[in-house]
Order: C-alpha cells, then structure tokens, then sequence
C-alpha cells in the first residue's frame, strides 16, 4: 500500500512538473515579476500533488478492479442468461444498459475537473449558475449518452452514425439557448472525461465488443468515451434552456 | 472551548472532507446496489475496498484545497500579466506549451494508447512485435498532444479577437464528419475517444483559469461568455489530428 502511495506520487509529480516548471518560467524569465504568495502556492501545489496521488491510489485499489470485474460479469452469457450471443437481442443486455446509466451519472458526479469547472462557473456568474445544477446536467448527459454508446456496440451500427446525429441536437440547441451559456457547455464536454470515467468506460465497452460475437474490440469497444465526451454538451444546455425558460416565466 | 483561529482551519479541513463524502456516495450507492442485489455476490476483498474510498475521500479534499490555493490564483495571475502586456506571441507560446506539455505526460492517454496499440496489433492494423506497438503508441501521444498544443492556442487567438465559439465548433464537426469520410476505419474509434481522455484533471483547471483570466482582464469580454471554450477545443482538435495520423500511417 504504501508502496503504491510512493510510487504513485512520484509519477504524479512527473505530470505536475512540467506544468510547474512551464509556469514558474514564464513567471520568471518572461514576465520577469518576483511569484508572490509564495508560500500559499507552494502549499497549495503540494495539496495538489498528494490529493491526486491518494486519489489516484484509491481508485487504484477500489474502484478499477471492482468495476471492471462487475464489467466482465455483466456482460458474460451465463448472467445475461443467453444461450445463442449471437441471435441476441437488444433487451437480453438491459443491466448492462442500466450499469452503464447509473455508474456514469456517479462517475461524472466525482470527477474533480468538472467539480474545478463548475465551482469556477458558479463563482464568474455571480451564482447565477448553479454548481450542483450544472454537474446534475452534464452528469446525466455522461449517462445516457454512456447507455446509447453500449446500446451502439450491441446493436453493431458505426459509430459515426450516432456521433452525426449527436451533433445535429447540439447545433441546433444552441441556436436556441442562452449565449451566455454556450462556452460552458461546449466545455462540459471534455471536463466530464478525465480521470475516474475514461478507465471504467473504456473496461465496460471493450469487456462489451468482446462477450459479443461478431464484434471486435477495435471496431466496436472504443466510443464509449465519444458519447460520454460529447452528450454532456446536450444535458448542459438542457440545463441552460430549462432555466432560462423558468427565469423568464417566474419574471413575467 | 475553541479559539475561532482553529475554529476556521478547522472548517477548512472539514467542509471538503464532507463534499467528498456527497461526490462519492453515487459511486458507492451504485456499485453496491449492482455487486449484492443484480449479480448477488459479496464485495471482495472488503478491507482494500474500504481503505481505498478513504484514499480517495482524503485525495479529492486535499486537491480541491490545493486548487484554490495555487493553481486557480496562479493561472490567472499569469493571465492578466499576460494580457498587460500585450505582447501576443508570448502568450500563444505560452498557450501551446501549456497544452503540450500536460498532455504528453497525462496518465489517460498513456494508458488509452498502449490499450489501443495491442488491440490494433490483434486487428492486424500494424505489426504485433513491441516495436511497432511502442511506434503506434508514441504516435498517437504526440500527435494528440501537438494537437492540444494547437486547440489552446487557437482558443487563446478566439478570445482575443471575440470570435462566437459555436461558429468555430461548427466548422470543427464538420470536419471531423469530413476526416471520418477519409479516414481507415480501425482508427475512428480511439480518434474519437482520444477527444475525451486529453483534459486531465490537472490541465483542465489552469486552462480554465488562463481562459477566464484572460476574458476578464480584456476589455469588452465576458469572462462567461469567452473565457470558457478553450477546453472545447482541446477535445475536438484530438479527434481530426488522429484521423490524419492514421491516413498517415496506412
């Protein structure tokens, strides 16, 4: 354990180094301004460093094998009570789905750069958007967006498909949505993908294209991470219609 | 009883311990509902699964301090002396080191392409011996990251000249719809995902920061309005540069 502490931190100080380094140069040989708070930002950035670094072990140890063992379980025959995997149907994987929608929305929920980005938000606003509000939104697009992805790799249709369509809703939302919550939205996107989600998913959509015949892992596993990418830019802007749409009612 | 100084560190140690707990719960609540009532079997390995949610309760309390401590009044430091400046080439150099240089290290990524080279030497993509896989490996890391590199530079250049972003991120789908056309299909799946797996944990913050500093410190932008969207490009670039990557290499 401790072991796996160490070596963890230390490799999360190989990612953290560059960064700093990038940033105390242009501090000092560019802007050429003494750092000031010294000591708050070395404190914090050590704050950074072994946050990260439990955090990390701690998905080491709990959640990764546990998830991707509960991955491999639900997609094999003999849970899912098939006999011929390869006349199946799309109802025969209905926990699977439901895996995929509850343990997307968790995920999203937990991961510390949409958590970052949407204290950020919430604070630039002036509390006109809400923290919570915005996680709930861009979570619950990570999750169905994460189901529709699993219902893809069962039904076997490409990808690119379900991705066009995805971008079709997102244009036109956005014709219709508030400007102002557009950046934050696109944004949601890519924050909702980091550290806790792209490990299990990319486990669940691999452990899915292989207990299927006639599916390959390279065709059909990867994608899950698209849908979570981009489903969540739909759930915020939901999110930004709805409350536009109940400000404005409660106004007039 | 206590003096209000610790009555406040104390709070400061508490308050994200206990927002942990909440971000958390989901996870557990789920975890445990599908393991003992859908597949009806006990935990394994009880005492590391325990010891495991207390790392992680620990970790994320301790970033997001750390958060509001450095990186987040750093970021945008640097952005407003940036923007006083005015010298722009700075800041783009700036804009695309950042990029780069958090990307290449990012632990998704490694961990996506090594997973991604084995699968394409099964598929009979590319050669199954370890050097052709560390190759294929290699390739799409830097190519991701150069593309970063790129998409926080361009965001920088978006901010500063008050382009709308959702006109540059329609131009972006139709070029990935455009790529798709082209592309090998064994590549499309991990171009796509590679979108996902660049913004790290640690990058997205600073990000956030440069871009909403820099609104702010602009005259006549909305740091809502144009300070978010730099992290929208980093995970659309990612998908088209792969794309050509993979023309490249078949």
């Amino acid at each position: 354990m401790i072991e796996t502490l160490l070596q963890t931190t230390l490799s999360t100080l190989g990612d953290l180094l560059p960064i700093l380094a990038i940033l105390l140069f242009f501090q000092m040989a560019v802007l050429r301004k003494p750092l000031q708070q010294k000591k708050k930002i070395a404190w914090g950035s050590l704050y950074v460093l072994l946050g990260l670094s439990f955090f990390l072990v701690g998905l080491e140890k709990a959640i990764f094998p546990l998830g991707e063992h509960m991955a491999k379980q639900l997609t094999s025959a003999d849970f899912l009570g098939v006999t011929d995997m390869a006349n199946n149907q799309w109802h025969d994987f209905i926990w699977v789905y439901l895996f995929a929608l509850s343990i997307g929305f968790s995920t999203a929920m937990a991961e510390p750069s949409l958590i970052a980005v949407s204290r950020k938000a919430e604070q630039i606003s002036g509390g006109t958007v809400s923290a919570v509000g915005l996680r709930v939104a861009a979570a619950l697009g990570v999750a169905i967006g994460v189901s529709i992805g699993c219902y893809r790799i069962v039904s076997g249709a490409p990808l690119w498909v379900y991705i066009v369509v995805v971008y079709g809703v997102i244009i036109v939302q956005t014709f219709m949505s508030p400007k102002q919550m557009i950046p934050l939205a696109y944004d949601s996107g890519g924050v909702t993908t980091s550290t806790v989600t792209v490990p299990l998913l990319a486990a669940l959509g691999i452990g899915l294209a292989s207990s299927i015949p006639g599916r390959s892992p390279l065709l059909d596993g990867f994608g899950l991470i698209a849908f979570a990418c981009a489903c969540p830019i739909i759930g915020v802007l939901t999110y930004a219609q709805l409350s536009h749409f109940f400000a404005k009612k409660r106004n007039s | 009883m206590l003096d209000p100084g610790l009555r406040k560190k104390l709070s400061h140690i508490v308050r994200p311990l206990l927002d942990a707990v909440r971000d958390l719960a989901p996870i557990v609540a789920v975890i445990s509902f599908f393991q003992l009532l859908v597949l009806q079997q006990p935990f394994p390995n009880l005492t590391e699964l325990f010891s495991g949610f207390i790392l992680i309760i620990f970790g994320l309390a301790l970033f997001v301090r750390g958060l509001d401590m450095a990186l987040f009044p750093w970021g945008e430091g640097l952005a407003h002396a940036f923007a006083r400046k005015g010298n722009v080439l700075l800041l783009l150099s700036f804009s695309f080191l950042l990029g780069f240089g958090t990307t290449i290290a990012e632990p998704a990524l490694i961990a996506i392409a090594n997973k991604a080279a084995q699968i394409a030497a099964q598929g009979g993509m590319i050669e199954s011996h370890d050097e052709a896989m560390q190759n294929y490996a290699s390739g799409l890391r830097y190519t991701v990251a150069f593309s970063v590199g790129c998409a926080i530079l361009l965001g920088v250049l978006r901010i500063l000249l008050g382009w709308p972003l959702h006109w540059c991120i329609m131009v972006g789908y139709l070029l990935v719809i455009a790529m798709t056309a082209i592309a090998p299909k064994e590549i499309i799946g991990i171009a796509y995902d590679s979108g996902g797996v660049t913004t790290s944990t640690i990058t997205v913050p600073l990000v956030t920061a440069l871009g909403v500093g820099l609104a702010a410190s602009l005259s006549g932008r909305n740091p809502l309005l144009d300070g978010f969207g730099l992290i929208a490009f980093a995970s659309l670039l990612p998908v088209i540069f792969v794309m050509l990557y993979g023309l490249w290499i078949v």
